[in-house]
């Protein structure tokens, strides 16, 4: 699949699910801090989720970024939006602004 | 010996002139930063365009690896009141 296919599926997956999380690794196994801290706020949260292993798809992890225009996996998608990745998900969860937006 | 902190200062400062910008090489290591920054400019903008703005600013610096990292907070005068 193309770079710009991907970027397709990227959009269906992102307006079919309320919470996607890109990210290295799984959440149960995850590949890097980053992603893992990520995947620890949503599961603190109660959150469902579903993820995508960039590591396993070397197009998805380029198309996620250019995607997004944002250069650093993990990223998190609430309801389409782009929500960002780890620094602003912790800033966002330390404020409760997460837990309004994932409530509303 | 260029203080890279001063670099990130000044370029942030260039597309937010009226900001309050703090930064810091926490690590002492000239490169992991962090930065503080707080503008009326970030009313009404998400997180992510927030930090993009910025991140745009030190693109070159990013790109050569002179700023190999940032952590960025970014806030507006009424967030940061609130703190």
């Amino acid at each position: 699949m193309s770079i710009e296919a991907k970027k397709t599926t990227i959009q269906t997956t992102i307006d079919t699910n309320d919470v996607v999380l890109y990210m290295k690794g799984t959440p149960a196994q995850p590949m890097c801090g980053f992603s893992a801290q990520v995947v620890g706020i949503l599961n603190e949260l109660g959150v469902p989720f579903v993820s995508f292993n960039v590591l396993a798809d070397e197009e998805l992890r380029q198309a996620i970024k250019e995607f997004s225009d944002w250069p650093t996996i993990p990223q998190l998608y609430i309801r389409g939006e782009f929500v960002g990745g780890c620094d602003i998900t912790t800033e966002l969860y330390q404020t409760g602004e997460l837990a309004t937006l994932l409530k509303s | 010996m260029t203080d890279i902190c001063d670099l990130i200062y000044e370029r942030i400062a260039s597309v937010l002139p009226n900001a309050t910008i703090t930064v810091a090489d926490p690590h002492h290591d000239q490169t992991h930063f962090e930065a503080l920054v707080i503008s009326d400019q970030f009313e009404g903008m998400s997180r992510v365009k927030r930090h993009q703005m910025v991140m745009k600013s030190l693109q070159n610096e990013m790109q050569s690896n002179q700023v190999h990292a940032l952590a960025l907070k970014t806030m507006t005068p009424s967030e940061w009141a609130l703190l």
